[in-house]
């Protein structure tokens, strides 16, 4: 199919196509980006999905009496415990929580020398049927100084998000199909007009429509195959550059940008799309054009 | 084809745009194997009767009807076969520049979806026929008038159509091309081909002695056959007497300046050889 086609229309020596692959290399490596910002948001937003949905954190403020925080603690587990639902829960040690802080509190901060917060990690056995406003409001009863941290609130917001970036890429990549065929249409009737004798001298001579057809979608092919390859070659190192980027800012929320075998694919069959398009989009208005003509 | 009627027009009027009928009325068939010539003063309409006829126009009103079908009612995709059976030599070659004589030639091959080694032979047969193997990958434009006049004539009869239609095709060549296309075209009438020539060229008309058909001013006046055969003869014998000079003197020109060739000396071998 991509071997060499004779032509009978000198279509490889028209000034007015000449444009095309650039203009869907333009496309094309607006698609790439498009589509690579897709499939990053889609893992991105699946794996926060399951990662920390199921999971709450139950934080005690600390107060100046010590035997009180203990009493808290003991109280608040004792909440957690009674709690239909709860799968499993677990005190985070001080010498993790110093971990953690050691960034901000250099490190030689000591537990004793801040009033650490409590921190209690809570696992769901079912986040949907989990009864949130009822165990919040008796931890509240018991312990003022718990409040309970449902990350499920500014996470699904934060996947809300995601979502709508999403659709917005697609429309992108639904708006860069439209002008790509709006080019090709263009280019393949301009083509029409200025090879108006020889398709007349090929129709007398007793060609189908598809076989003129045929040459403009053949050639219209090539140029998408050609803008597809080069926008793809542009396209994947600025993706990878985002990447880079992103990578040395070394921020767990800042998406992963490396590829399956799958997004490959993917990438790989952008050019073949396009020239599909292409081929079809010039074929198809050459069969309405000729139409038109006794 | 046994003995039938290629095309048959009844009442045909033609139209351009909005303009007055530049036909009127026109009433005739072909019948198959016959040889017409088509005259008339320049505008009469000839070249657009014989447009209706390879259909590139239809017709204002009226009845066409080619090969038995009729054509205002034949569907469009059914026209390409209809018109792969007519070949048609135009006034002006209308060949593709951007192509060798060679693919010039083949188009009506290909575009019927014959075998590229099929086509290869029967091209290079044809072109050798024509006296243009030497100039089989040469364009139009690198051609003389006389060798682009030989490749549109190829074109036109290497798929050997049913119809043959030429339009003025002695205007551009010289008495000698005139007379070998005549040759030609004479030599596939004997083979079947319909045949219908429109020219100015009374002389040459006169000296065939074939039917008539008389276009004046968008109507068909005459349909009569001169059949003066003895008339044909004394043509034809001035012109090959014409042809002789112009050969002898191709040749003495030839001595004087070595290496020129443009038109082929050597008589055509028989049509049959390749058809
Ligand atoms: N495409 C056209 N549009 C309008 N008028 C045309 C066209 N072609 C031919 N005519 C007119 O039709 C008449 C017949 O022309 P034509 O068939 O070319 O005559 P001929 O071949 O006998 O010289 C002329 O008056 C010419 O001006
Ligand atoms: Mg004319």
């Amino acid at each position: 199919m991509l071997g060499v086609k004779r032509s009978d229309l000198p279509l490889d020596k028209d000034a007015h196509s000449r444009f095309l692959p650039w203009l869907i290399a333009f496309m094309v490596f607006l698609a790439v980006l498009a589509i690579g910002g897709i499939l990053v948001l889609n893992a991105t937003a699946s794996r926060w999905d399951q990662g920390i949905g199921g999971t709450l954190t139950v934080q005690i403020a600390a107060t100046e009496d010590p035997l009180k925080d203990q009493n808290n603690l003991q109280e608040v587990l004792n909440v957690i415990a009674a709690q239909a639902g709860v799968e499993r829960y677990l005190v985070i040690e001080e010498d993790r929580m110093m971990a953690l802080l050691e960034p901000w509190l250099g490190p030689d901060a000591k537990a004793g020398d801040l009033p650490l917060p409590k921190l209690i990690d809570v696992g769901l056995a079912d986040e949907a049927s989990f009864d949130m406003k009822g165990f919040t409001r008796q931890l509240q009863l018991r312990v003022p100084e718990a409040t309970v941290d449902d990350h499920r609130v500014w996470l699904q917001r934060l996947v809300n998000l995601i979502r709508t970036v999403e659709l917005i890429a697609i429309a992108i990549l639904v708006f860069i199909a439209l002008a790509t065929v709006g080019t090709v249409v263009f280019t393949t009737r301009t083509g029409l007009a200025v090879h108006k004798e020889a398709i007349e001298v090929l129709h007398l001579i007793g060609a189908q429509d598809s076989y003129i057809a045929g040459q403009f979608a053949g050639r219209a092919m090539m140029l998408g195959l050609k803008g597809g390859i080069i926008g793809l070659i542009l396209g994947l190192p600025a993706l990878m550059a985002v990447g880079y980027l992103a990578k040395s800012l070394e921020d767990a929320a800042l998406p992963d940008l490396t590829f399956g075998p799958l997004e490959w694919i993917i990438f790989a069959a952008i050019p073949l799309g396009v020239a599909f398009l292409a081929m079809t989009t010039a074929r198809s208005t050459v069969l309405r054009s000729l139409g038109r003509m006794l | 084809m046994s003995k039938g009627n290629i095309a048959r027009f009844e009442n045909v009027g033609l139209r351009y745009g909005l303009g007055p009928e530049v036909l009127r009325d026109v009433t005739f068939s072909l019948e198959s194997g016959s040889f017409h010539f088509l005259v008339g003063e320049s505008g009469a309409g000839k070249s657009s009767l014989l447009k209706l006829l390879y259909l590139a126009l239809k017709p204002s009103r009226g009845l066409i009807s080619l090969f038995g079908a009729d054509i205002a009612t034949t569907p469009r995709p059914q026209l390409p076969a209809l018109r792969r059976q007519i070949g048609v030599v135009f006034q002006e070659f209308r060949l593709l520049e951007h192509l060798s004589a060679f693919d010039n030639v083949a188009l009506p091959l290909r575009v019927a979806g014959i075998k590229e080694a099929d086509v290869n032979r029967h091209v290079t047969e044809l072109l050798e026929w024509v006296g243009l193997k030497d100039h089989m990958k040469s364009r139009p434009p690198t051609l003389s008038g006389g060798q682009q006049q030989r490749v549109s004539i190829a074109r036109a009869v290497i798929a050997r159509p049913k119809l043959l239609l030429a339009d003025e095709p002695t205007g551009n060549v010289d008495d000698r091309m005139a007379l070998r296309l005549m040759h030609l075209f004479e030599e596939l009438n004997r083979l079947g081909t319909t045949i219908v020539v429109a020219t100015h060229n009374m002389a040459l008309v006169d000296g065939l002695g074939y039917p008539i058909l008389r276009l004046d001013a968008g109507t068909l006046a005459t349909v009569a056959g001169s059949g003066n055969k003895s008339a044909a003869r004394e043509w034809r014998e001035s012109r090959e007497s014409a042809e002789q000079q112009a050969r002898a003197q191709a040749r003495a020109r030839r001595e004087r300046r070595r290496g020129e060739t443009d038109e082929q000396d050597a008589d055509p071998p028989g049509i049959e050889n390749f058809l």
